[in-house]
C-alpha cells in the first residue's frame, strides 16, 4: 500500500506470480488430501493376503480377485441396486417437498415462520440413536420392516430438515423484481415457483439433492436395523457384512474393492451434474 | 411426480409376495466363507431330508452389532428369526426370548457335551441355547525364537514377561527393529473382559463376580494382576495394544511382528495359510499362570444355537438346530475349519486330531475353560463387562492405578447390581 | 405490515405449500422424538417385556451425577468446535479455489467429493487401518520422511485419539462445507466484483466486503448443519477408538446405555441431553451468526 507508484506495476507482478505459485500448491495439496486415502483403497483392494500387512505404496502383483469375489460371493450387484433406489427415491421426495415448503418459508411473510425454520431445525438435532426405538415401532405397525420403502421413509428424517433450510436459505437470496413481474402478468405462485425460481435455483438444487444422495447412500444404522435379508441390504451395509472366512477375519482387500466399485458411480454423478451446476449459472446470470 | 410413482413401482416390485408356507425358517449363522458353507450345506441337507425350506440371514460380523440386531428383533416378539447362533455370553441376556430346549434334546446329547457350556447356556433352569463350537484363549509362540534363544515355554506370567523382553531386545539388536514381546486384545471392547479374566482367574483373584452373585473383583490379588499387565503396555507391547482386536494383533503377530500372542483358537489356520510368514513356526500353549498360588486359565468362548420363543415352527426349528449340531456335523467343521466341538470324546478322533493336532495336548484347556459371569448376572451382563472392561483399559493407559480403578468398579457394580441382588 | 386481502391469501397460500412437509416430518420424526421424550421419564427397557413405571427426573439426576458423562461432554464439545473450525476454513479455501477459472476444475471438483462419498462406516475402518501402529501407511510415511522418530498410536493413545478422530472428519466432511458454499459463491453476481475492482479493492478486500457478507447465510447454514452432525458424532469414534469410555462421544454414551445395555428410560434421558446440548449450540450459532429466521426476502438483490 505504501509503495511509491513508479514500483507498483513490478509489485504486482511479483505478487501475481507468487499467487499462482501459491494457488498450485494448494490445488495441489487439496488433491493429495483428498485423493491419497481413495488411492490407498485402490491399492489395498489390488493386493492379496499378507501383502495387505505391508505398508507398500504400490501392489507388487495386482490382481482383480477381490473385484471377481464380491460380486460372485455375495449379492452386491443387488446391494447397489438398492441402494440406487433408495437414494433416489430420497432425493425426489425431499427435494420435491422442500422446494414447496422453501417457497412458503422463504418468499412469504407469515407469522410464526420463524418458530417453523427452529422447530424443522430441531428434529434434525435428535440423534439418529435415540429415534430408532420409536422408528422401529412405527414401521413395525405400517407393515415396512425389511422392506425399501422403510429406508426412504427412515431416511427423510435427516434429509428433509436439511433440504428445506438449504433451499429456504437460497430462496431468500432470489430477486424480488423477478417475482413481482410476472405476479403483475397474472402468474399464479405455482408457475412462479415452478417456472420462475426452480430454474434460477438449478445450481442449489443439483447441490442439495447431491448431498442429499450421498447421505441416503451412506446412511447405515436405520438401513441395518429396518432390513433383515441380503436382497434388501443397502451398499454400506453390505460392506459392513462382509466378514472373512472366520469370525474374526476382516478381508481387508474385498472391503476395499467393494468400497472402491461404490464409489466409482458417485465420482462419475458429480463429473455428469458438472454441467448442470454450470447450465444453473448460465440461467442464473440472466438475473441481472 | 411420474419420476415418483415410477420409484414407489419399482420400490414395491423389489418386495417379495409376503408368503408364509408351512415349515419356512428362517437361519442367521456365518456370513461368509467357509463358515457360511458349512452352515449352509447342512441347512440345505436337513431341508432336503424333511421338505422343508431355510433361508439363510447375514448378520453383522461385529458381535455387539449382532446383539444388538438379535434384541431389537426379540424385544419386537418378531418371528423373522427362526434358529440363530448366539454367543456364549448371550444366554443370560436373551432367555426371556428363547424357547427352552430341555424336552426337544436327548438328554444323551447333553451328557455327551462339556459340562461347562451347558451351564452356560442354561438360564434358571432353563436350556436356552444348544453348544455348536467351543472356543478359549490360547498362547501362540515362536517356536523358532524360543529355539534360538534357548527359552522353555513360559509358565507363568513373569516368565512370559521375562522372556519376551529377553528375546525382543535380542532381536532388534539383530536387525528386526519393529518385534514386540507379546500382543494380546486390550481394546475397550468384550475381548479386554476375556483377557482380564484370564489375568484375574489365573492369579487365584476370582471372576468378577462369583456363581451366588457377590462382586468379588476388588482384591489385592486382582490389584496385582491388573498392574502387571499394565507394565507389558509400551515394554514388552506396543501401546497400540490398546486399541488392538484380535484381528490387529493377529496382523502383528502373522507378519513375524510378535514373539508372543493371545488369541483364540481361530488364528491357528490362517497362521499356517500357505502365504504366511510364520507359517510352520508356531506353536500353540496353555496361557501362563500366576507365579503364587496360580494356575492356568482360559477364558471361555465359542457359540451355539438357540430357537426364537416367537417361531411359528418350534418343533421343525428343533429338528434342524439338532441336525446342525449333531456329532457329524461337528467332527466336519473340525476337521474343514478348526471349529472345536462341544463334544469331548471328539478332541480323541483320528481324524480330527490329523487336522488340529494341537488338540492333543488342549483338551484339557477347553474342557476346564472359565465362563465369564454372564449366567449371574443376567440381562446385566453387558453393563458389568462394559464397567470391567473400562476399569481394566484406565489401569493399562496408565490413566488410573489398579487399587483406584477396582475400588470404583466395585461401587459401580454394586449399584448396577442393586446391592449384588442382580 | 398492513394485512391486506392479497397478503392474507398468500399467507393461506404458504400453509398449502408447507403442509405436505410438515405431515411427513410430523409421521417420521415427531412420533419417534416424542416417544424418546416420554421415555426418558420412566425406568423402561428395552429386553422386559414387562411394563414399566413413570420414574420423574430420576435418569436426569443420575445423568448430571455420571463422570462419564461429563468426560463425552467435553469430549463431544471439543470434537465439535475443533473440526467444524477447521472444516469451515479448509472448505472456504477448497471452495474459492474451485470457483476460480482454470483447467480440469470439473475432475477437481469430483476428486473432492470423494471422501464424502465413501461410506463413514467403511472410510472409517480405512482410516483405522492407515493409522495402525505397525502396519499403517501413516505411520510409514512419516517415519520415511523424519517426521516422527517412532511408530506413534495414533488411535490407542488417548492423547493422540481425539485429534485423530477430528483430523479423519476433517477429511471426510470438508467437501460438505466446500460444495455448499462453492454453490453460493456461484450465485453472486460477477458484476459486484467488476464494481469492487472500480472502487480499487484487492483480492483480499474483495473477498473481506464483497464474497463474505454475500454467502454468510450460505455459510451459516452449512456451519450449524456440519454442527448439528459433529455433535452426533458416532460411527467414526465407534470404529476407530471402540468404546473406550476416555474417548467417548455423547452419542456413544447414550448408545451405549440404549443398545448395549438396553436400558431404554435411561438411554432415552443420555438422547435427551445430548438432544439438549444440540439445541443450546445451534441457539448459540444462531445468535451468534445473526442468522435471519423471518427476514423478508432480500430486496437488494
Amino acid at each position: 500500500m505504501a509503495a511509491p507508484p513508479s514500483l507498483r506495476p513490478i509489485a504486482r507482478r511479483i505478487r501475481r506470480l507468487a499467487g499462482r505459485l501459491l494457488f498450485a500448491l494448494l490445488v495441489a495439496a487439496i488433491v493429495t488430501y483428498t485423493v491419497f486415502p481413495f488411492y490407498w483403497a485402490i491399492v489395498a483392494s489390488l493386493k492379496s493376503g499378507n501383502e495387505l500387512f505391508s505398508a507398500s505404496l504400490l501392489p507388487a502383483d495386482p490382481g482383480w480377485e477381490n473385484y471377481r469375489a464380491i460380486f460372485r460371493d455375495r449379492p452386491f450387484a443387488r446391494s447397489i441396486l438398492n441402494s440406487l433406489l433408495v437414494a433416489t427415491a430420497t432425493v425426489a421426495v425431499s427435494l420435491a417437498l422442500a422446494a414447496a415448503a422453501a417457497f412458503a418459508l422463504g418468499r412469504i411473510t407469515f407469522r410464526g415462520r420463524g418458530a417453523l425454520l427452529l422447530a424443522i431445525l430441531a428434529v434434525s438435532m435428535f440423534p439418529q440413536i435415540a429415534i430408532l426405538a420409536g422408528l422401529f415401532e412405527l414401521i413395525r405397525a405400517l407393515g415396512l420392516y425389511n422392506n425399501l420403502l422403510a429406508l426412504v421413509f427412515s431416511h427423510l428424517t435427516f434429509t428433509l430438515p436439511f433440504a428445506v433450510w438449504v433451499l429456504t436459505g437460497f430462496m431468500r437470496e432470489m430477486p424480488t423484481a423477478l417475482e413481482e413481474a410476472a405476479m403483475i402478468d397474472g402468474a399464479t405462485p405455482f408457475v412462479v415457483l415452478t417456472r420462475i425460481f426452480l430454474p434460477l435455483l438449478a445450481p442449489a438444487l443439483v447441490t442439495t439433492g447431491l448431498l442429499t444422495f450421498i447421505v441416503s447412500w451412506n446412511e447405515f444404522l436405520f438401513a441395518l436395523t429396518f432390513t433383515l435379508t441380503d436382497d434388501k441390504r443397502t451398499v454400506p451395509v453390505a460392506i459392513a457384512l462382509i466378514t472373512g472366512a472366520s469370525r474374526f477375519e476382516l478381508p481387508w482387500g474385498q472391503i476395499m474393492a467393494a468400497s472402491v466399485t461404490v464409489t466409482l458411480p458417485l465420482i462419475a454423478l458429480v463429473l455428469v451434474f458438472q454441467r448442470r451446476i454450470i447450465a444453473g449459472l448460465a440461467a442464473g446470470a440472466v438475473k441481472g | 411426480m411420474r419420476l415418483l410413482s415410477v420409484l414407489t413401482v419399482l420400490l414395491i416390485a423389489a418386495t417379495p409376495l409376503g408368503t408364509s408356507r408351512a415349515a419356512r425358517l428362517a437361519l442367521a449363522c456365518g456370513s461368509v466363507g467357509i463358515e457360511a458353507t458349512l452352515c449352509r450345506q447342512s441347512a440345505e441337507a436337513w431341508a432336503r431330508q424333511t421338505g422343508n425350506t431355510v433361508d439363510l440371514v447375514s448378520t453383522p460380523s461385529g458381535s455387539s452389532a449382532r446383539l444388538a440386531l438379535l434384541q431389537q428383533l426379540l424385544a419386537a416378539r418378531s418371528a423373522d428369526i427362526d434358529v440363530f447362533q448366539i454367543d456364549i455370553v448371550w444366554p443370560g441376556m436373551l432367555a426371556a426370548h428363547l424357547l427352552d430346549l430341555a424336552g426337544r434334546v436327548p438328554p444323551a446329547r447333553l451328557d455327551a457335551t462339556f459340562p461347562a457350556l451347558v451351564a452356560a447356556n442354561t438360564v434358571a433352569g432353563r436350556l436356552v441355547a444348544l453348544p455348536w463350537f467351543t472356543s478359549a484363549g490360547l498362547l501362540y509362540y515362536r517356536r523358532d525364537l524360543l529355539a534360538k534363544y534357548h527359552r522353555p515355554v513360559p509358565q507363568t506370567w513373569a516368565a512370559l514377561q521375562d522372556t519376551a523382553a529377553a528375546i525382543m531386545q535380542a532381536e532388534r539388536q539383530a536387525g528386526t527393529p519393529r518385534i514386540w514381546g507379546y500382543v494380546f486384545q486390550a481394546r475397550a471392547y468384550e475381548g479386554l473382559t476375556a483377557n482380564a479374566l484370564e489375568w484375574l482367574d489365573s492369579h487365584a483373584a476370582g471372576r468378577i463376580v462369583s456363581a451366588d452373585g457377590r462382586i468379588t473383583v476388588a482384591n489385592p490379588k486382582a490389584e496385582a494382576a491388573l498392574a502387571q499387565a499394565a507394565a507389558w503396555v509400551g515394554t514388552i507391547a506396543p501401546k497400540g495394544v490398546l486399541n488392538y482386536a484380535e484381528e490387529e494383533a493377529r496382523g502383528v503377530f502373522q507378519t513375524g511382528d510378535a514373539v508372543f500372542m493371545r488369541n483364540w483358537p481361530y488364528a491357528w489356520p490362517l497362521l499356517n495359510a500357505p502365504d504366511s510368514p510364520v507359517r510352520g513356526r508356531v506353536g500353540i500353549a496353555m496361557l501362563p499362570r500366576g507365579s503364587d498360588g496360580g494356575h492356568h486359565s482360559a477364558t471361555l468362548g465359542g457359540e451355539g444355537l438357540a430357537i426364537s420363543r416367537y417361531t411359528n415352527h418350534p418343533d421343525e426349528a428343533a429338528s434342524l438346530l439338532l441336525h446342525l449340531t449333531r456329532r457329524a456335523a461337528q467332527k466336519q467343521r473340525a476337521i474343514a475349519a478348526g471349529f472345536n466341538p462341544t463334544l469331548p470324546d471328539l478332541y480323541l478322533d483320528p481324524d480330527v486330531l490329523a487336522a488340529n493336532p494341537f488338540y492333543r495336548d488342549l483338551a484339557a484347556t477347553f474342557a476346564n475353560a472359565v465362563a465369564r459371569p454372564s449366567v449371574v448376572t443376567g440381562p446385566r451382563y453387558n453393563q458389568v463387562s462394559a464397567e470391567f472392561w473400562n476399569a481394566v483399559h484406565s489401569v493399562l493407559a496408565g490413566r488410573a492405578t489398579a487399587e483406584d480403578a477396582l475400588a470404583r468398579l466395585d461401587r459401580t457394580l454394586h449399584r448396577v447390581s442393586r446391592g449384588e441382588k442382580w | 405490515m398492513v394485512a391486506t386481502p392479497a397478503t392474507r391469501a398468500r399467507r393461506r397460500q404458504a400453509w398449502r405449500y408447507l403442509l405436505p412437509m410438515l405431515a411427513v416430518l410430523a409421521a417420521v420424526a415427531g412420533w419417534p422424538l416424542a416417544r424418546t421424550l416420554w421415555f426418558a421419564l420412566t425406568d423402561a427397557r428395552l429386553d422386559t417385556t414387562g411394563g414399566y413405571h413413570l420414574v420423574g427426573l430420576d435418569n436426569f439426576a443420575y445423568l448430571a451425577a455420571d463422570r462419564d458423562w461429563w468426560i463425552a461432554v467435553r469430549n463431544t464439545l471439543v470434537f465439535t468446535a475443533a473440526s467444524v473450525l477447521l472444516e469451515t476454513l479448509l472448505g472456504l479455501v477448497i471452495a474459492l479455489t474451485l470457483n476460480a477459472r482454470m483447467r480440469g476444475r470439473g475432475l477437481l471438483r469430483a476428486a473432492m467429493l470423494i471422501p464424502w462419498a465413501i461410506p463413514t462406516v467403511v472410510s472409517a475402518q480405512m482410516w483405522g487401518w492407515m493409522l495402525h501402529d505397525q502396519f499403517g501407511v501413516i505411520n510409514a510415511l512419516l517415519l520415511a520422511t523424519g517426521l516422527i522418530a517412532e511408530p506413534q498410536a495414533w488411535t490407542a493413545d488417548p492423547n493422540l485419539a481425539l485429534g485423530a478422530v477430528i483430523a479423519v472428519d476433517v477429511w471426510k466432511t470438508t467437501p460438505f462445507m466446500a460444495l455448499l458454499l462453492l454453490a453460493a459463491l456461484q450465485m453472486l453476481p460477477p458484476q459486484l466484483y467488476e464494481a469492487g475492482r472500480v472502487d480499487g479493492l484487492g483480492p483480499l478486500g474483495a473477498f473481506r466486503h464483497i464474497t463474505l457478507p454475500l454467502i454468510r447465510p450460505a455459510l451459516m447454514v452449512a456451519v450449524i448443519f456440519r454442527s448439528l452432525d459433529a455433535m452426533r458424532v458416532f460411527d467414526l469414534m465407534y470404529v476407530l477408538t471402540g468404546n473406550s469410555r476416555a474417548s467417548a462421544s455423547m452419542s456413544i454414551y447414550a448408545r451405549e446405555q440404549l443398545i448395549d445395555f438396553q436400558d431404554l428410560g435411561y438411554g432415552s434421558a443420555a438422547a435427551t441431553g445430548l438432544f439438549t446440548a444440540v439445541a443450546a449450540v445451534t441457539a448459540l450459532l444462531i445468535i451468534a451468526g445473526r442468522v435471519r429466521l423471518a427476514a423478508a426476502p432480500d430486496r437488494a438483490a
